[in-house]
């Protein structure tokens, strides 16, 4: 089966209620805080809610419910959950 | 006593931590300051067994020993080395049951600092019902470190906190958790480890880190150590590499004590949400229970503030009657109890909003309100979190701004720092409901609508418009670099613990009556002093009236009456009154307003105080304030002095001008420069002034 990876898939870019994995490339633009706080390459990541105003976005991840901004989300690049299946 | 064993509290926020203080401490608590920074420092005894005491220190919430805000920087600068006076003997980190993994990744780091650790895991009660189970033996052993469940809402499990902070005092010994040395990069950490054997590795670490040294440090030591500090980007990869280790040692314990039947799982909290931050109705909600809250303050407030005036004139009356006449009681009734009085008055509203604060932090509330506002926030320069202080605000400006200290952003807190004092605090009320019922006519507008509460209420929307006008001039006016990083936990809804509210409600009062109580009775008293002495002609105004002849002609009421107006007009407030007059004349004042202004540059309510000072002193027939001043008559024009135009330009004025020097000291000492309070008391004193001239001169 054929499907394109999307390298510019990010946090920002799920659907609200869409699951996805932290790539390992999005470590270096994950501020230590997030990281500290279980936002970590491999940990999944599903978005909750997103607020009134498209921002900002409400996650869980690795059993913490976190809400950041838009512009933190979109640094931070994802493998969606259907090309982790395949 | 130097035997109580120093204990310090630590943990993620919302862990419940809090609550364990309380239950631990009880109403042995005291709040302080840790010496050179703003955090309150809260310490509590506590008696652990029949040989051994403790004082526990409750350290702010954090996620990491990293610090990020002004907040977390205290539980880093507290442990991470022994200079520190409140350096524990043992720690006790408190970790929310759900959240396990993530709270075990700041008690990893504290167990590296090698300080003797108990972990306490908070919420058990809720363990069957989310179906949680722990292993605890299994858990203790893989961490080396005695394991609590307790359930602080229970107050289950205390008993057993107390014996285990004991055994681990007793024990005095800790082993690192998580060996960084070999998992990063093993050259690079035992360069580092060989520079001495002072400290423990993860100090020298955190040294590096965060940039940060012990005082008593040598300095050749020092100077080796900011030599690691040389590449700051391989500094934050061993960070990265560090956090990961960390978590890969969590899950690996875990995965064999921690089991989760997520079939349990409910989904409460997702439909709440679902509501609660709802495009319209997470507004709407927002906006009503900011209704309910300030409808209650004005229902609920009233009748203990009439009690509460009742009793201090009262008390005055008493004190006038019972003691000898002479200065010293005079200064008793006239100047220290109504001083005293003007503070206490404040204390139900301010109370009570704080209690409305409490519970909707200690719910999970608040948290959703960060969510649902931080977007509109942002455009005028502040942050989701700054809505706390911006409604704290109403209350009193002081424990509002040291709310400030979670906002990560300096130019976002600075910001709402700056902006807070334009919310109508519970010191305007008093001085907005004298005009009001001076000036406004008591009408219904359209059958139901009340126009003096109209009025009261559009002075509040004022107050909130000039905070987020001034917010957005200020963001895009100064010059601040600052990195806006915002991250907030959701935590789940949960149940207000009744003893936490009322302790917070205490904590926070006690911050106004300290932080502002203290500067507005002072000036009740030097009030009293200015306007009841005075230079020369003031001591013979008695003789100077009788030599003249109309005088003598009059009743003795209206002599007496002469008599004591003469004498303000003579005292040193008088004359400081008269020769600002100029100044003030173009937005409707006189000399006597003039001195109210002036006095209230200390606090805004004590104009009121400082008008029945006048007014008393110039007649003492009428009985309320209201009167005298409804009375009074302008010499120039022959009106009543508190006609439409001055009402409305004094209401403006007080809307705008920063007048409490409590706050101006906080905001100094949260700014660390007299910058900010000094442009906060001109930029805000300048508005006031061109307001109240646009407003005097279009009613006039």
């Amino acid at each position: 089966m054929h499907f394109n990876y999307n390298p510019l898939a990010t946090i920002a870019s799920l659907q609200i209620g869409e699951l996805g994995y932290i790539a390992e490339e999005a470590l270096e633009h994950i501020p230590l805080k997030l990281l500290e706080m279980g936002c970590l390459p491999g940990a999944e990541v599903r978005l909750v809610q997103v607020a009134p105003l498209q921002d900002p976005l409400y996650i869980y991840i690795n059993g913490s419910h976190l809400a950041i901004r838009k512009d933190t989300a979109s640094k931070i690049s994802i493998l969606k959950e259907s090309f982790v299946d395949e | 006593m130097s035997d109580r064993i120093k204990v310090a509290l630590v943990g993620n926020p919302n862990t419940g931590k809090t609550s364990l203080f309380n239950h631990l401490t009880g109403l042995n608590q005291k709040v302080g300051n840790y010496p050179g920074v703003t955090v309150d420092k809260k310490q509590g005894t506590c008696t652990l067994s029949k040989s051994h005491k403790a004082i526990i220190t409750d350290l702010p919430g954090t996620y990491s020993i990293n610090p990020t805000s002004e907040d977390e920087s205290i539980v880093f600068r507290t442990l991470f080395h022994k200079d520190v006076t409140e350096y524990p003997d043992v720690l006790v980190v408190v970790a929310d049951v759900e959240n396990l993994k993530r709270n075990l990744l700041l008690f990893s780091q504290i167990k590296d600092l090698e300080i003797p650790t108990v972990l306490v895991i908070n919420m058990v009660d809720l363990m069957q019902k989310k179906g949680i189970s722990i292993d605890v033996k299994m858990l203790e052993e893989e961490l080396n470190t005695e394991v609590v469940l307790i359930s602080a809402r229970r107050n289950e499990g205390i008993d057993k906190v107390k014996a285990a902070i004991v055994r681990s005092h007793v024990a005095a010994k800790s082993l690192p958790m998580c060996d960084i040395n070999h998992k990063i990069d093993a050259e690079y950490f035992t360069k580092l480890k060989e520079i001495t054997s002072e400290f423990s590795l993860y100090q020298l670490w955190l040294m590096v880190t965060q940039n940060n040294f012990p005082e008593s440090i040598d300095e050749g030591v020092k100077k080796r150590l900011l030599n690691f500090r040389k590449d700051v980007s391989q500094i934050r990869r061993y960070q990265n590499k560090e956090t990961i280790f960390r978590y890969q040692e969590i899950n690996r314990i875990l995965k064999n004590v921690y089991v989760v039947d997520k079939s349990k799982a409910t989904d409460l909290r997702g439909k709440l949400d679902r509501v609660f931050t709802h495009k319209i109705w997470g507004y709407a909600i927002f906006f009503v229970i900011l209704l309910l809250i300030f409808q209650s303050i004005f229902d609920w407030a009233s009748v203990p503030m009439d009690y509460i005036d009742e009793v201090f004139s009262n008390l005055s009356g008493w004190v006038t009657s019972t003691l000898d006449e002479g200065m010293l009681t005079r200064l008793i009734a006239d100047g220290i109890i109504p001083g005293i009085g003007g503070v206490v008055i404040f204390i139900p509203q301010i109370a009570i909003l704080f209690m409305f604060i409490a519970i909707l932090e200690e719910t999970g509330y608040m948290s959703r309100v960060v969510f649902l506002m931080d977007k509109i926030m942002r455009r005028f320069g502040l942050n989701g979190k700054s809505i706390i202080p911006l409604i704290s605000g109403t209350a009193c400006a002081i424990p509002a701004i040291m709310a400030t200290r979670n906002i990560s952003s300096w130019k976002e807190r600075l910001i709402t720092i700056l902006v807070t004092p334009f919310t109508t605090c519970s010191a305007r009320l008093p001085v907005y409901a004298i005009l009001i019922a001076l000036v406004i006519p008591e009408k219904e507008l359209f059958g139901f609508l009340n126009l003096q509460g109209l009025v009261l209420l559009s002075l509040y929307g004022l107050g909130f418009a000039a905070a987020i006008i001034a917010a957005y001039v200020l963001h895009k006016t100064l010059k601040i670099n600052s990195k806006s990083f915002f991250v907030v936990e959701m935590p789940d809804y949960k149940i207000p613990s009744f003893k936490n509210i009322v302790l917070n409600v205490i904590e926070k009062t006690k911050a106004f009556v300290l932080g502002a109580g203290k500067i507005i009775l002072a000036l009740s008293i030097v009030l009293w002093f200015l306007a009841s002495y005075g230079p020369g002609e003031f001591n013979a105004v008695e003789e100077n009236l009788a030599k003249m002849e109309s005088f003598q002609n009059l009743s003795e009421e209206v002599q007496e009456y002469q008599v004591a107006s003469m004498k303000l007009e003579k005292s040193y407030i008088g004359i400081v009154g008269k020769s600002i007059e100029p100044v003030i004349r173009p937005l409707g004042y006189d000399w006597k307003i003039g001195i109210a202004l002036l006095s209230s540059f200390a606090a805004r309510e004590v104009f009121v105080g400082t008008l029945a000072t006048i007014y008393s002193v110039a007649d003492d027939e009428q009985n309320t304030i209201k009167e005298r001043m409804a009375s009074e008559i302008n010499p120039r024009t022959g009106e009543n002095m508190f006609n439409l135009p001055v009402g409305l330009s004094l209401l403006i004025f007080y809307a705008f001008a920063m007048q409490c020097m409590a706050t101006l000291a906080i905001v100094k000492r949260e700014t660390k420069t007299w910058k900010w309070p000094m442009i906060q008391l001109v930029g805000m004193g300048a508005l006031a002034y061109v307001f109240s001239f646009i407003t005097y001169n279009l009613f006039v």
